[in-house]
């Protein structure tokens, strides 16, 4: 389906578009606060926009240091070409060390790789253990927003999940009672789990060591307890040095939640004793992206989710519109790489109006990307006859001033002569809900050449 | 100084009357402005859609409009930005640069080129000022809430010096209004709540007028106004600007 046709049936419930509008805004303003503190955070974005650009154009080098550092740790590093293959490397991982039981921190990776399922299917249980992928993992949906996953889902939407699933007792909704009671079950997760799954948000070339960033310390605990660690990275996680981990905390948790930085930045360097660590390296269509110039930038995106929250269409249309893993602005540039004719609508879902781009931490002209997917879909993809020859139309009588002249008049009288039950009948979707201007008798043209005109005769 | 007058295909069919107000204030502040006649449309219509290369005729035909002037001047931030961001798609000649170098918004053309502030102009209404994204985050004609960077707006600027104005604070000053060309259309449901949240924050800060750089977003918000019956009045930031009341 459409974004449109999907945001449209979201918007039914104009009530609930307000209310997850304002939640976002406030994230959103959030963020506005604590970087307006950062002197020289403007700085820190061009810097962190160069870091990625430099490890782009030289990934080959930085993943086989990493790969090369991280082995020397003692961690086992997979390669997978696609999601089918990450699956895969995943399981045997699992079957190879018998666990029946994963926790799972949340990872925007696997959950492109649509991993819960695939392991599900060979009756490995899957818990994802951030409560907001908790609650999302209950209702059995995908994430709405991937730093705010269950952020379409208000506080008796959850009292009732937790009801139904965990034998809560009715709350009304009562924040506190329902994250206790959520922090029991998840407890009882992780001291059952055999494995731990990460996702990973900087991978540190120089050292092979990585960081995962989250708020409820939910990586560390799976992590420490279970006796096997897989973490799971894209290719574009790499940054060179350590020394420039500083710049991407600093970006990304103000960027995410206007925090000054993350409740856990958890380090992981090598596995405790005992233990196992393994680290999967994924592309999945990244060096495909990597290769189209006008789009590589969207790699540099360190997924802080701000572009979601500052994005007025998304905050009106809600994640689940866009139908892709990675929703709103950047998922509009990436899902088209991945599939341009499923995707068609998503670089359509904007105004161009560039907030995305100002807003996001490694500087990714969004805005720029979305109008050049948009040159692109209309060419490589079936597009309605209706939308093509109109366009074609329009161009020829911009072209040719008498033309413009002839068709202006003829609207222009039908504005002001037709009565409104035609003018605003089912084919003009402006008039449903917006009134059309009335049809000035003169256009500017008309009259300045008149008034040209009586100059002369004066 | 030679100024090349640019008026937008819709305001020039829909919306003379902006076209008249940028004409008679340039004209007040004593520029030498030629409107060439037989012009059209910048091409973006077509190129926001997607298409382009329907543009091309259109692109081609504004330069060699506007080839002469020193400098063009438009009531519109989305169509000057459109100019200098997107004429890509026809060869680079000499003329091409200079009109992409050389066009304005009008706000912009008369703070930064002109040089002036005050344009004798009054008007005692409570003024809600719509910061259009193409001119806001396109051209920077004025800062950004997103971005860390010392405040300004010139439309503001120009504003506060018009006897009579009081400008009023809106919660969230520059969101998008939801026009964006087809998007209007093409995402009907999405685009005419953005517009309406729009209006209700102007509404509620007491605002009697709302005015823009850019008529495509006033023409937008204006048809939600009427059709809703709603106590606001719309006018263009020329119109302003050009008023002696
Ligand atoms: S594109 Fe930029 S703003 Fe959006 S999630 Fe990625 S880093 Fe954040």
């Amino acid at each position: 389906m459409s974004h449109a046709k999907l945001a449209s049936i979201f918007n039914k419930d104009e009530k609930k578009v307000d209310w997850h509008d304002k939640a976002l805004w406030f994230v959103r303003h959030k963020r506005d606060k604590t970087v307006h503190h950062v002197k020289g955070w403007e700085d820190l974005r061009d810097l962190g926009h160069g870091i990625k650009a430099h490890m782009l154009s030289n990934l080959d080098t930085y993943l086989e240091d990493f790969e090369a550092n991280a082995k020397k740790n003692g961690v086992e590093v997979h390669w997978a070409a696609d999601a089918q293959e990450h699956n895969q490397i995943v399981h045997k991982i699992l079957k190879d060390n018998n666990a029946k039981k994963v926790v799972k921190s949340k990872s925007m990776l696997t959950e492109e790789c649509h991993l819960n399922p695939f392991l599900e299917a060979d009756d490995i249980e899957v818990v994802d253990t951030d409560l907001g992928e908790r609650i999302v993992q209950l209702a059995k949906e995908p994430p709405s927003h991937i730093v705010l996953p269950a952020i379409h889902k208000n506080k008796h939407e959850v009292d009732e999940l937790f009801q139904e699933h965990l034998g809560t007792k009715p709350c009304d909704g009562d924040p506190q009672y329902l994250t206790g009671e959520a922090r029991k079950h998840l407890r009882q997760k992780f001291i059952e789990a055999d494995a731990a799954i990460t996702g990973v948000n900087f991978a540190i070339a120089e050292t092979g060591g990585f960081v995962v960033c989250t708020n409820e310390g939910n990586a560390d605990m799976g992590v420490h307890l279970a006796p096997v660690h897989i973490a799971c990275m894209g290719v574009e996680k790499i940054i060179p040095k350590q020394e420039h981990l500083g710049v991407f905390l600093r970006l990304l948790a103000r960027s995410a939640t206007g925090q000054p930085v993350t409740t856990y930045s958890s380090h992981f360097k090598k596995p405790r004793e005992g233990k196992k660590m393994h680290i999967v390296i994924v592309d999945n269509g990244r060096s495909e992206q990597l290769s189209r110039p006008d789009f590589r930038a969207s790699l540099h995106c360190i997924r802080c989710g701000a572009c979601m929250n500052t994005c007025p269409i998304y905050r009106r249309s809600g994640g689940h519109s866009y139908d892709a893993t990675i929703p709103g602005p950047i998922g509009s540039i990436l899902s088209p790489g991945k599939d341009l004719t499923k995707h068609s609508t998503l670089p359509f879902a904007s105004t161009l109006c560039g907030s995305c781009s100002d807003v996001c931490p490694v500087k990714i002209d969004i805005h720029a990307q979305l109008y050049k997917w948009r040159q692109i879909i209309t060419k490589n993809t079936p597009q309605p006859f209706v939308k093509k020859k109109s366009m074609q139309i329009m161009g020829s009588i911009f072209a040719k001033p008498k033309k413009f002249e002839k068709v202006g008049k003829i609207a222009r009288w039908s504005l002001r002569n037709l009565p409104k039950s035609v003018i605003n009948s089912k084919p003009n979707t402006w008039g449903k809900t917006r009134d059309l201007p009335t049809g000035p008798k003169q256009s500017f043209d008309d009259w300045y050449n008149e008034r040209q005109q009586n100059k002369k005769n004066d | 100084m030679k100024v090349g007058l640019f008026i937008p295909c819709y305001i020039n069919q829909l919306y003379p009357q902006v076209g008249k107000a940028t004409l008679e204030l340039l004209e007040k502040l004593n520029v030498e402005v030629v409107y060439p006649s037989g012009q059209t449309c910048c091409g973006q219509p077509m190129a926001n859609s997607g298409y382009e290369s329907e543009s091309i005729g259109a692109c081609n035909h504004f330069v060699n409009n506007f080839k002469e002037f020193d400098y063009i001047v438009t009531p519109s931030g989305s169509c000057a930005y459109h100019v200098k961001k997107h004429y890509d798609i026809i060869p680079q000649t000499d003329d091409v640069t200079k009109v992409r170098n050389n066009v304005y918004e009008l706000c912009d053309f008369i703070l930064n080129v002109l040089k002036i502030k005050d344009l004798g102009a009054s008007f005692p209404h409570k003024v809600g000022v719509h910061k259009s994204c193409h001119g806001l985050r396109g051209l920077r004609l004025g800062s950004c809430s997103e971005r860390v960077t010392p405040e300004y707006s010139y439309i503001e600027e120009l504003l506060k010096e018009v006897r009579g104005v009081e400008l009023m604070p809106v919660k969230r000053g520059d969101e998008c209004c939801g026009f964006g060309g087809t998007f209007a259309v093409t995402e009907e449901a999405i685009s005419v709540k953005m517009g309406k949240d729009k209006i209700k924050d102007h509404l509620e800060s007491g605002v009697e007028v709302i005015t823009a750089t850019d008529t495509s977003c006033l023409m937008h918000l204006e048809g939600l106004v009427t059709r809703n019956k709603q106590p606001l009045k719309i006018l263009h930031i020329a119109e302003i600007l050009n008023s002696n009341i």
